[in-house]
């Protein structure tokens, strides 16, 4: 696995990473700015979403329609989002327009328009998509469940609430744009096919001007536990669960990252085993590691009509638990050949790998390579996995289920 | 690139884009048997079988499936249409023998009792996880309104009735009828050794015994209609049209998908313009579905319950203007780019390649690479589009809403 990780840091504090990909015929970016969902208003939930949207609405020489335009004509692939700390642009095009395509880019993050006759127009879409959530019970639970376990500020979600919404003003979104769109902890990352040179000086030119203040600290998140039930008239009950669990900058955030791995990874993994496979009780069932800050947790998902919702729960947790038992040493060697297998295709695509390397520089401040984290995971053993369950026990945990009924969630909340 | 093909003395055909270069490989079934190929008492017997068929063979338990799977690091799945059902898998390439191995015992499932009974509950969850999707239930009704009679109206999933009462015996003559090798292309994309593929292939299907297990094709009559269904819970109000457009095997597609691209993509289309970008609705869409002697158009409205009726008729408005508000020049030059750059970035991962050059052969024994595949595009013609565009609203209809309130 042949591998070369290019950083450098602009004088404004912008970071740039690059992996060039030869064998690839594209380029991705992504570009994280440290405008999370954490810095809005308590009374003006959405904000930062609603800034996204805007800034994506007319910006440099460029109106509203011909932006999307110019990145049609281009061919260009891309997406936006906010999380709690940070709003970010990624796009995938062909190597030949990387050029044109950051200098859209680059407009839409530092030169937006902010036409005050498409903020109704924003603020409609962004209420759509508020609304939509309701049909789409799980995405709902796990809003809700990020809600009850990360409290006001850091449990937000980036659909903000309807009232933040209507609030919000184009001045909301200028002065919002102002103090947090800032090259102090912005990262771009770029991957496929390029000259790490010719990028840099590129980056240099559309950012190297930017300025901005410097990066806030923020508080401490921590979790909070606690179970809540929203009654729903559908067939299935939608079941989210969470636990502590360390972040993906702890030092043994592999050793966990592998227990969620003999969890959920795969068709042998022991929730799909127990909870589907044996008792045929579920269709969709899974765990993830999740970090917020120093803040780790592990999310877990089952979905199941309502009158077996309570064995489900039930046999979910039991199998969380049960890991104290112990870790078979075939089950250990297949999460190992199967993050073996993801590294290797991982270089398939520029994509997948530029949004990479912006999370770990926001998580680690750098860019692990994959011979490191082969080698981590590696190391891991079965008692190593045992050793590190039994100094971060489960606890903390956090319930959330939609559905008809609620259910009994006390053998585990500690 | 270089494309390979063999067909075996037992009728299956195997076919491989063989890119040396490639990290990795995917290997896929392809089984010309879907929801369309069953009887209206068997409906969802293909869905449930491609589950069985993870639940072990005559030489592997369904444990041991899963942790074959797991140990050969592969990303494995299996889907199953109107038309076809597929299992694949991509792998590094040093574990081609012991992937094939598998997927090709995988082909020959024990189809138990006891694991019978056991996933028939999962079909069920999976029925009702999509019954709480309102959208979802939309697309089963209208596509049961548009076909009636036509096989092409069941749902792949079946019904909760039909699952209820499937059995093990009569899913193993589904199975020995439809997964003959003649039945059956085995499709391989990435860093293949194409030859070792071809022997090993030979060696473990030289059993297998072909059957006539054709498809009964014909075109679909439809009367236009509106359908309108209460699902109490939802708190959006979701539209779903059919109209007649070209089958998979009718070259008249390229038109038809640059048209819906421009009229109803879901970013910079006519629709997004005026419904989406304005905030009216949550989504406004126009696309294709293709199917062997048949298509559809579909055009799709998300927003809320008290504007869909000015927003339909605005999607209406814009579909119907063909003479006044004619195609241009740039929106043909946008769908194109488009479209082509998407079918290029998508083709970087063999996984992705696998569905291009698998659906091609299997739907019209072709092979093209991803360059020519483009050109189709490059070469539509406006007055072809624009024609196309003027016929739109002339189709018979099938509406299907359903919201919170009748």
């Amino acid at each position: 696995m042949q591998q070369k990780v290019f950083e450098h840091r602009l004088p404004n504090g912008m970071v740039v990473l690059g992996e060039p990909m030869p064998w690839l015929e594209s380029v991705a970016f992504s570009i994280l700015l440290p405008a999370g969902t954490h810095h809005e208003p308590s009374n003006r939930l959405g904000l930062a979403g609603m800034t996204l949207e805007m800034c994506q609405r007319g910006s440099g020489p460029w109106s509203s329609r011909e932006v999307v335009e110019q990145l049609d004509f281009l061919g260009v692939e891309r997406s936006s989002s906010v999380t709690t700390f940070h709003t970010s642009l990624s796009m995938a095009a062909m190597a030949s327009v990387l050029e044109p395509t950051l200098e859209i880019a680059a407009t839409i993050i530092r030169d937006p328009h902010f036409p005050d006759d498409e903020l109704e127009e924003a603020r409609q879409s962004a209420l759509l998509e508020l609304a939509s959530i309701e049909d789409d019970p799980a995405q709902k639970c796990f809003k809700e469940l990020k809600r009850l376990r990360f409290g006001e500020v850091y449990g937000r979600s980036s659909l903000g609430s309807q009232e933040g919404l209507e609030e919000t003003t184009l001045d909301d979104c200028k002065k919002f744009h102002a103090s947090h769109y800032h090259p102090d902890g912005a990262i771009i990352s770029l991957a496929g096919n390029f000259q790490w040179e010719s990028f840099l000086k590129l980056v240099e030119r559309l950012f190297g001007d930017w300025t901005g203040m410097p990066k806030q600290a923020h508080a401490k998140v921590v979790s909070i536990p606690g179970s809540s039930h929203l009654k729903h008239d559908s067939q299935q009950t939608h079941i989210a669960i969470a636990y502590d669990a360390v972040s993906y900058n702890h030092p043994e955030y592999y050793q966990s990252r592998g227990l969620v791995g003999i969890l959920s990874d795969g068709m042998s993994s022991r929730l799909f085993s127990e909870v589907r496979e044996k008792r045929g009780l579920v269709y969709s069932v899974s765990a993830s590691s999740h970090s917020l800050d120093d803040c780790g947790s592990v999310l877990c998902y089952a979905g199941t009509t309502a009158p077996r919702a309570q064995e489900t729960l039930d046999v979910t947790v039991q199998t969380i638990l049960e890991l104290e038992k112990g870790i078979e040493p075939d089950e250990l060697k297949r999460l190992k050949s199967r993050v073996r297998t993801s590294l290797v295709m991982e270089q398939e695509s520029s994509s997948s790998r530029s949004s990479q390397m912006a999370y770990d520089w926001a998580y680690l401040g750098r860019v692990p390579t994959r011979k490191e984290l082969l080698s981590t995971i590696d190391a891991l053993t079965c008692e190593s996995l045992i050793e590190h369950y039994s100094k971060f026990r489960p606890k903390s945990w956090s319930l959330v289920t939609i559905g008809p009924e609620p259910l009994e969630f006390a053998n585990a909340v500690s | 690139m270089q494309f390979h093909n063999q067909v075996l003395d037992n009728g299956l055909e195997i076919i491989a884009e063989v890119n040396k270069e490639a990290f990795s490989q995917s290997l896929g079934y392809f089984v010309k048997t879907g929801s369309r190929d069953e009887s209206p008492e068997m409906a969802g017997v293909s869905h449930f079988l491609e589950h069985m068929m993870f639940k072990g063979t005559p030489n592997r338990s369904a444990v041991d499936v899963n942790r074959e799977l797991d140990d050969l690091g592969s990303q494995s799945n299996a889907y199953t249409s109107e038309e076809q059902t597929v299992y694949y898998m991509s792998v590094l390439p040093e574990n081609q023998n012991a992937a094939l191995d598998l997927l090709t015992d995988m082909m020959r499932p024990a189809l138990r009792d006891e694991d019978f009974q056991t996933e028939r509950q999962v079909i069920l969850e999976e029925i009702a996880m999509y019954d709480d999707q309102p959208p979802y239930g939309a697309m089963e009704r209208a596509m049961e309104v548009y076909f009636r009679e036509h096989p092409l109206a069941r749902r792949v999933l079946g019904t909760r009735e039909t699952v209820a009462a499937l059995d093990p015996e009569s899913m193993r003559a589904y199975h020995e009828a439809r997964y003959a090798p003649n039945n059956l292309t085995l499709v391989a994309t990435g860093a293949v050794d194409f030859d070792a593929l071809v022997q090993s292939v030979e060696k473990m299907t030289k059993h297998w015994k072909p059957s006539s297990s054709a498809r009964s094709l014909r075109s679909p009559s439809i009367e236009s209609e509106d359908v309108a269904m209460v699902h109490p819970p939802a708190t959006q109000q979701y539209t779903l049209q059919y109209s007649p457009g070209p089958g998979y095997c009718d070259e008249r597609r390229y038109v038809t998908r640059i048209l819906a691209s421009i009229l109803g993509d879901d970013s910079g289309s006519r629709l997004f313009w005026e419904l989406v970008d304005t905030g009216l609705a949550e989504s406004a869409a126009v696309f294709t579905q293709e199917f062997e002697e048949c298509g559809l158009i579909c055009t799709f409205l998300a927003c809320a319950p008290e504007q869909q009726e000015e927003n339909w008729e605005a999607i209406r408005n814009t579909l119907a203007a063909g003479k006044q508000n004619p195609i241009t020049d740039r929106e043909m030059e946008l769908a194109k780019n488009k479209i082509c750059a998407g079918m290029i970035l998508g083709s970087e991962r063999p996984s992705n390649r696998l569905f291009s050059v698998g659906n091609a052969w299997t739907f019209r024994r072709k092979y093209e690479t991803i360059q020519a595949a483009t050109k189709h595009y490059q070469a539509v013609k406006i007055e072809d589009v624009q024609e196309e565009f003027e016929k739109l609203s002339d189709r018979k209809q099938v509406t299907v809403t359903v919201g919170p309130e009748a």
